[in-house]
C-alpha cells in the first residue's frame, strides 16, 4: 500500500515506512521522537479521545448532523441577507489555485488573486463614490470598529466619541465598544425617529468631542435614510467624520455615499457572494484618498514589472502589523480574501444593469409584501412610515411570539422585534415562497 | 520541477485585462420606485457574459500559485494541503442558514459547533473555548480583551497595563496588544534564540498583564523552560498567553494547558488545513482556563438535556464579530479533526517534524538554531534573502518567508509540513542548493520564468493607484 492511501497515520502524509526510515537516517537520528525537544513534565501521550474516521464516515457525520437544522424558509435579514449566488461563483472560486494559496507575498505568482483583489477594490470605488477601498475586513461589526480607530487617528489633537443611532444592532455595538475601548474612545447614542435619524437629536449630542459619526442606510428596520447629507454636514461642522454603514447591492441604487458626504463606507459586502453562512461576512471598507496612509488591511496597487508591463501588487504594507508592530494601522493579517474574490465574481455576473435591476427588486418587493401583510385583520405594515429596503417591520394585534412560533411551526421564519413586532425580508432567494407566506401569516395572525 | 505559471498576453503593454478594459461602455441610468433624491443618478460597472467571466477567472486562477500548484513551504504559514471533501460537507444543506434562527431550528449547527469546542479543548489542553474570532489576529485580541477583563474582575485592571511580547514574536502579537490598549513591553532572546528568563524576569512585575509567547518559538525552538516561564509570569500576577501559529508541531506531543499557558488561540487554517483563501477567510477560536471561562465572547454552546443551547457566560466581554465568526471555516476544522482523529493529529505533527529536520540536513545554506521542530529559518549569508526568494520561483518552487524572524541575517523562514514527501523535499532542497551557487546578478535578474518578471513595489506605494478609475492616465 503506499503511503498516500495508508489507514494508518494522517491520510495527508505519504511517507512509506521505508521512506520514513532513510529520512530518519539522513537526519542521523533513530525515530521521530528524537527529534521533539520536549521535557518530559510537559510531554502528551498524544490521547484526545478523538477517534479516527473515514472521509466517507466524516461526511456522513456531517450530513447527518446538519440534517438535524429543520429545513425553514427563512424571511430573515437584520445585517445577514441572502441573494441567489450563481453556480459560477462557486465553480470559479473554489479553482484550488485560489482556494490554496495565501498572501499574495511573491507577487510574480499570484498575479491573478491580485487581479481580481484590484477589481474588487475597483467595484467599491464606483459603488461608494469614494477613492479607495482595502481588500476586506471580517465583517460588518469590525469594518465599523476599524472606522472608529482611523477617524480617532486622523484627529488625535482632541475628542473621544463616536456617535451611533439608537436602532444599532446590539452585536455590532458590543464589537465597536471592544474596540474601541483600549484607545479610550466612548460610544454614545443619537435618537432615531419612525426608523432614520432624529437630525434634532443628533445635533443636541453631537460636540467637538466627537470623532466620528455612523449612520445605515437601508437602516436596521429597512428604512431608506433620507437625512445623510444633514448627518454628513454635522458631522463636518464638528470636525468628525461621517461614516456610513451599507452594503453593495443597496449601494447599486441607493444615495451614493461620497455624494452625500460620507468619509468612511463600512458594511457587510458577502450580501453578494455567499449565502447568509451562520453571520460569516465580508466587512467592507472604503474611504477618501487622503486617509490612505491610515487605512486598516490590505490594499492591492499597481505598479509594473521588469519588462515594464503593468503588474499587480499588495502595496503601503509599511502600515502593517508584520512591519510596523504595536504601530500598525490595525491588528488584522488574515481577512476574507476569498470572500472578496467570490463578491467581485457575483458583482461582475450580475453587471451594472442586473445589479441596480437586483436593488430595485429590493424596493418593490418589500413594498408589494408590506402592504399584503397589510391587507391581513390585525396586521399594520409597514411599522414605519418610510422607504423599505429588503425588509419592514409589521405591527401585529396579537404578541409576537406565538406569531412568530406559529410560523416556524409552518416552516417559515421571521424575526420577532418587539411584543407585537415582527420583522419581514425579502430578496430573490424567497419571493417564490410569498404567496405562501401571506396565507400562513393571516392564519397565525389572527 | 518545471511548473511555469501561465501567462496571457493580452495586449503589448499589458499581461491580462479582459474585465478591466471592457468597463467602458456599461453606464446604467438609475430608475427606480423611490424619490430621485433619494438615489444615485449612475452605475458604472464591466458588462460581461457568463462564458467571458467564466474564461477571465480561470485565467487569473492560472496566474495564481496555490498549494495544489507545488511545494508552499511558507515559514509560520503552514501551507498544507486541503483536504476536498471538507469543501463539500461545508456546502451541505443545512450548512448556511441565518445566524437570527431559534435554537430549536438549528440543533445540528449548534451540535457542530459544541463538538468543536469540545476537541479544540482536548488538543490545546484548555477548559473553555470560544469559536467567535475570525482569525488568528482577532483570536489574540480577544485573548487580550479576556485578560483585561480578568484582571478588572480581580480589581488590577489600572494596575496591569503593560504586555510582554519577545522580539521574535509575530508582528500581530504587538498590534493586537497596543489595540487593546496596553503598553508592548519588548523581550529580547537569549543567544540560544529562545526566552531570557534573566530578562523575563527583570520584564515582569506588578504592571504585566500578559506575556504572549509561541511554542515552538519562530526559530522553531521548543522553549525548554516553560514551566519556569509560567511560574515567573504567574507569580508576578501576569498571565500566559500562548499564540497558535506553530501548534501544528505540537499536536499529540505537548498541550498549552498543561505548559501553564491560561490563555491560547488556534490558527485553524494552519494547523488544521482549512484552505487559506488568498489571504483568508481563516479562524482563530480562543482557549481559556477554567478560571476565564466566565469572561468569553457570547454566545457561547452548551448541552442541555440532549438540547443544545445557546448562552452568554456570566461575565462574557459581550462580542468580536457581528455572529460567530467564520462558521464555514469552522465546519471544515471540524471534518479534517474528525478525519485524522489522534492517530492522525499526532502522525501529521511527527511527519511536519521529520521534513523539516530532513529538508534542513539536505541544504547547503547555514541554519544556525536548531534543534528545531516543524520549521527551519536558514541564513542566505551573504546574498539577499528577498533575491533568493525570486530566484526559488524560476525552479518552479515558492520560496519560504524571507527577511524574518531578524534574529538571524538574512534569514529564510523554512516550513514544509508534514505532506510532501522526500522526491518533493529533494527537489525544494535542489532549488536551494542551485540558488546558493548562483551570482548576485543572476539573483537581481530574477524571477524570469513567472507570469510577471520582478515587480517594483516601492513604485506602486510611490504612485498609488488602487483602483481602475486611477489607470485612465
Amino acid at each position: 500500500m503506499t503511503g498516500g492511501k495508508a489507514s494508518t497515520g494522517s491520510p495527508y502524509a505519504p511517507h512509506t515506512a521505508e521512506e520514513t526510515a532513510a529520512m530518519l537516517d539522513a537526519v542521523g537520528v533513530e525515530s521521530v521522537e528524537d527529534l521533539f525537544d520536549i521535557p518530559e513534565p510537559v510531554r502528551f501521550d498524544g490521547e484526545f479521545g478523538i477517534e479516527k474516521r473515514t472521509e466517507q464516515a466524516t461526511r456522513r457525520e456531517l450530513q447527518r448532523t446538519l440534517g438535524e437544522n429543520r429545513t425553514l424558509t427563512e424571511f430573515l435579514g437584520r445585517g445577514h441577507y441572502s441573494h441567489y449566488v450563481p453556480s459560477l461563483v462557486d465553480h470559479l472560486a473554489d479553482r484550488s489555485e485560489f482556494l490554496t494559496s495565501y498572501t499574495q507575498y511573491q507577487p510574480e505568482v499570484t498575479q491573478g488573486f491580485l487581479q481580481a483583489l484590484f477589481e474588487y477594490q475597483s467595484m467599491l470605488v464606483e459603488l461608494t463614490g469614494l477613492e479607495i477601498a482595502n481588500a476586506s475586513m471580517y465583517d460588518h461589526a469590525t469594518a465599523l470598529a476599524e472606522s472608529a480607530l482611523l477617524a480617532a487617528r486622523v484627529r488625535q489633537t482632541s475628542g473621544n466619541r463616536v456617535l451611533v443611532p439608537d436602532s444599532i444592532l446590539p452585536e455590532r455595538r458590543s464589537v465597536l465598544e471592544n474596540y474601541t475601548d483600549g484607545p479610550g474612545l466612548v460610544v454614545d447614542e443619537y435618537a432615531t425617529d419612525d426608523a432614520n435619524a432624529d437630525i434634532d437629536s443628533l445635533a443636541e449630542t453631537i460636540d467637538e468631542e466627537t470623532v466620528l459619526v455612523y449612520a445605515e442606510n437601508p437602516t436596521t428596520r429597512g428604512t431608506i435614510e433620507e437625512n445623510l447629507a444633514e448627518i454628513g454636514d454635522l458631522a463636518h461642522d464638528n470636525d468628525a467624520l461621517f461614516c456610513l454603514g451599507t452594503d453593495p447591492v443597496a449601494l447599486a441604487l441607493l444615495q451614493e455615499p461620497a455624494a452625500v458626504g460620507a468619509d468612511i463606507v463600512v458594511g457587510d459586502a458577502a450580501a453578494l457572494g455567499l449565502p447568509t453562512s451562520y453571520g460569516m461576512g465580508l466587512g467592507l471598507f472604503a474611504t477618501r484618498e487622503e486617509f490612505v496612509r491610515q487605512v486598516p488591511g490590505r490594499l492591492v496597487g499597481v505598479s509594473e514589472d521588469g519588462d515594464g508591463n503593468r503588474a499587480f501588487t499588495l502595496t503601503l504594507q509599511t502600515r502593517e502589523q508584520h512591519i510596523r508592530r504595536e504601530r500598525a494601522t490595525s491588528n488584522i493579517c488574515t481577512n476574507q480574501a476569498w470572500v472578496a474574490l467570490r463578491t467581485a465574481i457575483h458583482i461582475a455576473y450580475l453587471g451594472a444593469s442586473g445589479l441596480v435591476e437586483l436593488a430595485e427588486k429590493c424596493v418593490t418587493m418589500a413594498d408589494d409584501l408590506a402592504q399584503r401583510l397589510d391587507d391581513i385583520s390585525g396586521v399594520q405594515a409597514p411599522v414605519n412610515d418610510r422607504h423599505h429596503f429588503r425588509e419592514f417591520v409589521a405591527h401585529t394585534d396579537q404578541p409576537a411570539p406565538p406569531i412568530v412560533a406559529d410560523l416556524e411551526e409552518r416552516g417559515f421564519a421571521v424575526h420577532e422585534v418587539g411584543e407585537h413586532e415582527v420583522q419581514v425580508c425579502v430578496t430573490d432567494v424567497n419571493e417564490h415562497a410569498v404567496d405562501e407566506f401571506v396565507t400562513l401569516f393571516a392564519e397565525v395572525a389572527i | 520541477m518545471n511548473y511555469t505559471q501561465a501567462k496571457w498576453e493580452h495586449d503589448e503593454d499589458d499581461l491580462y485585462e479582459p474585465l478591466l478594459s471592457e468597463k467602458d461602455g456599461a453606464e446604467v441610468e438609475i430608475e427606480a420606485a423611490l424619490p430621485d433624491e433619494l438615489t444615485r443618478d449612475s452605475l458604472d460597472l464591466p458588462e460581461l457574459s457568463e462564458p467571458e467571466l467564466a474564461r477571465h477567472y480561470t485565467r487569473l486562477s492560472q496566474m495564481n500559485y496555490g498549494i495544489d500548484s507545488g511545494p508552499y513551504p511558507l515559514g509560520s504559514c503552514t501551507m498544507k494541503y486541503n483536504p476536498k471533501f471538507t469543501e463539500d460537507v461545508a456546502a451541505l444543506p443545512g450548512a448556511s442558514v441565518h445566524p437570527d434562527r431559534s435554537e430549536g431550528s438549528v440543533q445540528g449547527t449548534l451540535e457542530l459547533l459544541y463538538g468543536l469546542q469540545d476537541y479544540l479543548a482536548r488538543i490545546g489542553g484548555m477548559d473553555a473555548v470560544s469559536l467567535q474570532p475570525p482569525a488568528g489576529a482577532a483570536g489574540e485580541f480577544t485573548g487580550i480583551l479576556v485578560a483585561k477583563a480578568f484582571h478588572e474582575a480581580n480589581g488590577e485592571g489600572d494596575q496591569r497595563t503593560e504586555i510582554i511580547v519577545p522580539d521574535s514574536a509575530h508582528g500581530t502579537n504587538p498590534a493586537s496588544a497596543a489595540l487593546g490598549g496596553y503598553d508592548v513591553v519588548e523581550l529580547p532572546s537569549a543567544d540560544d534564540g529562545r526566552v531570557d528568563i534573566e530578562a523575563l524576569e527583570a520584564a515582569v512585575g506588578d504592571s504585566t498583564a500578559l506575556f504572549m509567547l509561541t511554542n515552538p518559538n519562530t526559530l522553531g525552538l521548543f522553549e525548554r523552560d516553560i514551566e519556569r516561564i509560567a511560574e515567573i509570569v504567574h507569580e508576578a500576577g501576569g498571565l500566559l498567553y500562548y499564540d497558535g501559529a506553530n501548534l501544528n508541531a505540537l499536536l499529540g506531543r505537548a498541550r498549552p494547558g498543561d505548559m501553564g499557558f491560561d490563555i491560547m488561540h488556534y490558527n485553524v487554517h494552519k494547523t488544521f488545513a482549512t484552505p487559506h483563501g488568498g489571504g483568508g477567510p481563516g479562524a482563530g477560536p480562543i482557549g481559556v482556563r477554567e478560571k476565564l471561562a466566565e469572561f468569553l465572547p457570547a454566545p457561547r454552546v452548551k448541552k442541555m438535556n440532549g438540547t443544545y443551547e445557546r448562552f452568554d457566560p456570566e461575565r462574557t466581554i459581550g462580542k468580536v464579530h457581528g455572529f460567530t465568526g467564520n462558521w464555514l471555516v469552522l465546519i471544515k476544522t471540524y471534518a479534517y479533526i474528525a478525519r485524522l482523529g489522534d492517530e492522525g493529529l499526532s502522525d501529521a505533527s511527527a511527519k511536519a517534524v521529520l521534513n523539516a529536520n530532513y529538508l534542513a540536513s539536505q541544504i547547503e545554506y547555514d541554519v544556525p538554531f536548531s534543534p528545531f521542530h516543524h520549521e527551519f529559518v536558514a541564513s542566505a549569508g551573504d546574498q539577499d534573502a528577498a533575491d533568493v526568494a525570486k530566484r526559488m520561483l524560476d525552479y518552479g518552487v515558492h520560496p519560504p518567508t524571507t527577511k524574518w524572524p531578524e534574529i538571524v541575517s538574512e534569514a529564510l523562514m523554512t516550513e514544509p509540513t508534514e505532506i510532501e514527501n522526500r522526491e518533493t523535499l529533494d527537489e525544494l532542497a535542489d532549488a536551494f542548493n542551485a540558488v546558493i551557487a548562483e551570482d548576485d546578478e543572476t539573483l537581481e535578474a530574477a524571477p524570469q520564468k513567472t507570469t510577471a518578471k520582478r515587480i517594483d513595489q516601492a513604485s506602486a506605494a510611490r504612485n498609488l493607484r488602487l483602483s481602475w478609475h486611477s489607470l485612465d492616465d
